[in-house]
């Protein structure tokens, strides 16, 4: 399949030329493919949020390309504005961004921006807020009568009612609690698998990552340290550790067997993987059958 | 994003400055502003730019963040020193057309010029030698008075330092709602006034909303800390005049003096 | 000794407060905190655990029933003072917890509003900071520090008001990982060192797994409480209303089902590990 987003040799210093002078983004080269569900992780600080926010042209690199289908998106600064809408955005916190009348006139901001007629914006905002699994009779609410769950899907639906072909989400379950957590998730699961769209998802959490990603993209200290399946990423868990990013607990456990001669194949990400792992061997010695 | 603006923010540090007396500071600032404002002389002017340089200097902050808290006003400073250049009386020395320099212009120029960046200056060592509490703490004290005819000098001091706190905090969050606004295809840079403006509400709005929310947040944080207003309130650092402030006043003093002999000795340039 | 007395209380919000849960408030919860003891409160959003925490310090007081700190009435207007100072809440977002541009003097308001003497402050104030790690940073803007130092600096401000008991209210839903260990290993060390009372409110099972005691509410209920063992052995109870259970325990919990037996239900990797080898041996 073909790269729809390519970084060539990235870099991003803030502040140029004064005493804060920070260099966030470090030589970074990526090519993320069509219709890919892409994990990126890395501690606060480690340059992935500047990355991401090079991706849509909220921020321009120090030095570097960045290729939108092939085309680079500074080719013509005047137009940067249409790769927003191609790249879609969801920031962290995302519901402190609301602010029209009703939930249906906030989700369908962006869509009004792009200049889509009445007729398409009316079916992109019903379609979005279906998607991020907003109830119809919540758009004519007050975006700020909502639950805090629900405020943030509305948000996230503003971004996709632009029906973006990629989109870029900054920690969408940061303060959620558990259920909030996997329903807003599998939401955005069910969203990339009938889009067939691409999902650049940033998470602290590796269990989230571990569970959506086909791979991830690993920054330390503003590098790109990893690139590779989901699998082979989280085998290398000791390397994780190293760059103190705690990998499951259920992988953990399972590389621990195995660094201790257990025969346990790598990067065991789910408690069912490693149920049928242990089991395997326990049948092979008897002890269950 | 790293915002570089170093008006109005503190250097924390143990210079001289930094330890006189916040009320000190704050009424020498005044009557220094005052003074800068009554320099006719040059050897007056000389008098008033020496002691900011000293004080710049005694306040151990880095000498690039002064020009920076002058970069934010050179245009001001340009443009009414230029219009004063064109303003002054006498025999002109230059003509173009109806453009006359005089040298009285000149000199008028010279000092709005520098009047203004030692102002400026002025007020720049205040606030970078001083934290935001000292000050109100300052301006709270110096106001106490006024307490007796029920002007509520404590809850203003307060609510001055709250605000100071959350500058940074609200600056930090206008740039996260515009970032996000802008993801969503917001177009803040064409169009008329009209437009502009309104696209400014997309971010007005929110800023509002996490404003009143952070408040919310405050006061009940503030009443889990037992805050019940100025009564009874001690504070950790107390503030008392020492040896260094006498001596800084007596300073003050000298160059106040220096400035009225000047002015009265020497005949008046403006 | 028992500290705080929750007894049977029930509490539901005017529809006019600012806060909006109406119906997630509490219904005849009993709880008994006692001294020195490191106890969770787990449950999801909504569910009245910070509903609860403000009924510790008297920032709510209930509809019926009664609260009751240190013997004292919470709703004992001449108390409340009292109450608040023995019993320190953190909130969650730390950055509208501080009030000070300085971290030092953030420290300091609580003590200032005691009216405690500027000598006393200062050796309180000091070591607050020196408690939760953040003395080097005492002189720096808040705004500048981390999400986990400013949550640090928090719990530093309480803790210069000399509580006996300090709550703290999802201190770590906005933090990151790093955050939240740091937070976390305060916690840990002001209950075992200075035998802190700490209850804390979270929808983390990771954290509630390293205090003594779990209370699991729901609905404005105790769901179940015990030891963290006991209550994360509970898998089908806790999955039942979606709540998390250690990955750990999880598995072993399911390779029981596969009929194998564990005399005690693991709740880390290292104890996972050591219980795995024991099987397969």
């Amino acid at each position: 399949m073909s790269n729809i987003l390519e970084l060539e040799n990235i870099n991003y210093v803030y502040g140029v030329g004064t005493p804060f002078e920070k260099r966030a983004v470090d030589n970074v080269s990526v090519s993320i493919k069509k219709g890919e569900f892409v994990g990126i992780m890395g501690h606060t600080g480690s340059g992935k949020s500047t990355l991401v926010q090079m991706l849509n042209g909220l921020i321009k690199p120090t030095s570097g390309r960045v290729l939108f289908d092939g085309a680079d998106i500074w080719e013509n600064p005047k137009e940067i504005r249409k790769i927003r809408f191609k790249v879609g955005m969801v920031f962290q916190y995302p519901e402190y961004q609301l602010f029209e009348e009703t939930v249906y006139k906030d989700i369908a901001f962006g869509a009004i921006n792009m200049g889509k007629s009445s007729d398409e914006l009316d079916r992109a905002v019903r379609k979005a807020a279906e998607f991020s699994g907003l109830k119809p009779e919540l758009l004519t609410k007050s975006p700020f009568d909502l639950s805090g769950g629900e405020k943030r899907r509305a948000a996230i639906a503003g971004v996709i009612a632009m029906d973006p072909d990629v989109l870029v989400l900054d920690e969408p379950t940061a303060g959620l609690d558990p259920m909030g957590r996997d329903v807003l998730l599998s939401q955005i699961v069910q969203y990339h698998n009938k889009r067939k769209n691409t999902v650049l998802l940033v998470s602290h959490s590796m269990e989230d990552i571990a569970r959506v990603a086909d791979r991830i993209i690993v920054m330390n200290k503003s590098r790109l340290v990893m690139y590779d399946e989901t699998k082979k990423i989280f085998s290398r868990g000791s390397e994780l550790e190293k760059i103190g990013l705690r990998v499951p607990q259920i992988t953990k456990i399972m590389l621990t067997l195995k660094e201790r001669g257990y025969d346990i194949s790598d990067g065991i990400l789910t408690v069912d993987d490693a149920l049928a792992e242990i089991s395997s061997l326990l049948k092979k010695e008897g002890k269950i059958w | 994003m790293v915002r570089d603006v170093a008006f109005g923010q503190f250097f924390p540090g143990k210079s001289l400055i930094h330890r006189l007396d916040p009320r000190a500071k704050l009424i020498m600032l005044v009557a220094f502003l005052v003074i800068i404002f009554c320099t006719f002389t040059y050897p007056s002017l000389l008098i008033v730019i020496l002691f900011t340089v000293m004080f710049i200097l005694l306040s151990g902050v880095p000498a690039k963040f002064y020009f920076k808290s002058l970069k934010v006003i050179i245009f001001i400073v340009i443009i009414t020193s230029v219009l004063n250049m064109f303003y002054g009386t006498g025999t002109p020395l230059f003509e173009w057309g109806i453009l006359k320099i005089t040298l009285d212009g000149i000199n008028r120029a010279i000092f709005v010029s520098i009047r203004i960046v030692c102002l400026i200056l002025a007020s720049s060592c205040l606030t970078f030698t001083t934290s935001p509490t000292d000050l109100t703490d300052a301006i709270e004290r110096l106001m106490k008075p006024l307490g007796k005819i029920h002007f509520p000098v404590h809850e203003i001091a307060m609510m001055m330092s709250l605000a100071l706190r959350f500058v940074p905090t609200l600056l930090e969050e206008t740039d996260k709602i515009t970032q996000a606004q802008k993801a969503r295809g917001a177009d803040m840079e064409s169009g008329n006034i009209f437009h502009r403006v309104k696209a400014f509400i997309p971010i007005l709005v929110p800023l509002f909303v996490s404003a009143f929310r952070r408040a919310y947040d405050l006061a009940t944080a503030m009443e889990c800390r037992c805050y019940r207003g100025g009564f009874g309130r001690t504070r950790m650092k107390v503030i008392h005049m020492s040896k260094r402030d006498v001596l800084s006043f007596a300073a003050m003093g000298l160059v106040i003096c220096g400035v009225i002999i000047c002015n009265i000795l020497l005949p008046a340039v403006l | 000794m028992e500290f705080i007395c929750v007894d049977n209380i029930s509490f539901s919000y005017d529809d006019r407060d600012l806060e909006k849960p109406t119906k997630n408030a509490v219904s005849d919860f009993s709880l008994s905190i006692k001294k020195g003891e490191f106890v969770s409160l787990l449950g999801h959003n909504g569910c009245g655990k910070s509903t609860v925490a403000k009924h510790l310090n008297a920032m709510l007081l209930p509809d019926s029933g009664k609260v009751y700190v240190d013997g004292d009435d919470t709703s004992d207007e001449d108390k409340t003072y009292d109450i608040r100072k023995k019993v320190g809440l953190v909130l969650q977002n730390p950055d509208n917890q501080l009030v000070a541009s300085i971290v030092e003097e953030d420290v300091a308001f609580g003590p200032e509003n005691l009216g405690i003497e500027p000598d006393e402050i200062r050796k309180r104030v000091d070591e607050a900071l020196k408690t939760v790690d953040m003395y080097e940073y005492r002189d720096h803007a808040p705004y500048k520090l981390s999400g986990g130092q400013k949550q640090r600096v928090a719990i530093a401000g309480i803790l210069a008001m000399q509580p006996e008991c300090i709550v703290l209210d999802e201190p770590t839903a906005m933090l990151d990982p790093n955050g939240r260990s740091e937070v976390m290993s305060t916690l840990i060390k002001l209950n075992k060192e200075k035998n802190m009372t700490v209850v804390l409110i979270t929808h983390y099972m990771e954290e509630a797994v390293l205090s003594d005691r779990v209370v699991v509410m729901d609905d404005g209920r105790v769901l179940t409480q015990g030891t963290p063992e006991e209550v994360f052995s509970q898998v089908e109870l806790l999955k039942k209303h979606r709540l998390d259970v250690p990955q750990a325990t999880e598995l072993a919990y399911k390779l029981r089902g596969c009929g194998i037996k564990f005399e005690k239900m693991p709740l880390t990797a290292d104890e996972c590990v050591a219980m795995l080898e024991e099987v397969l041996r």
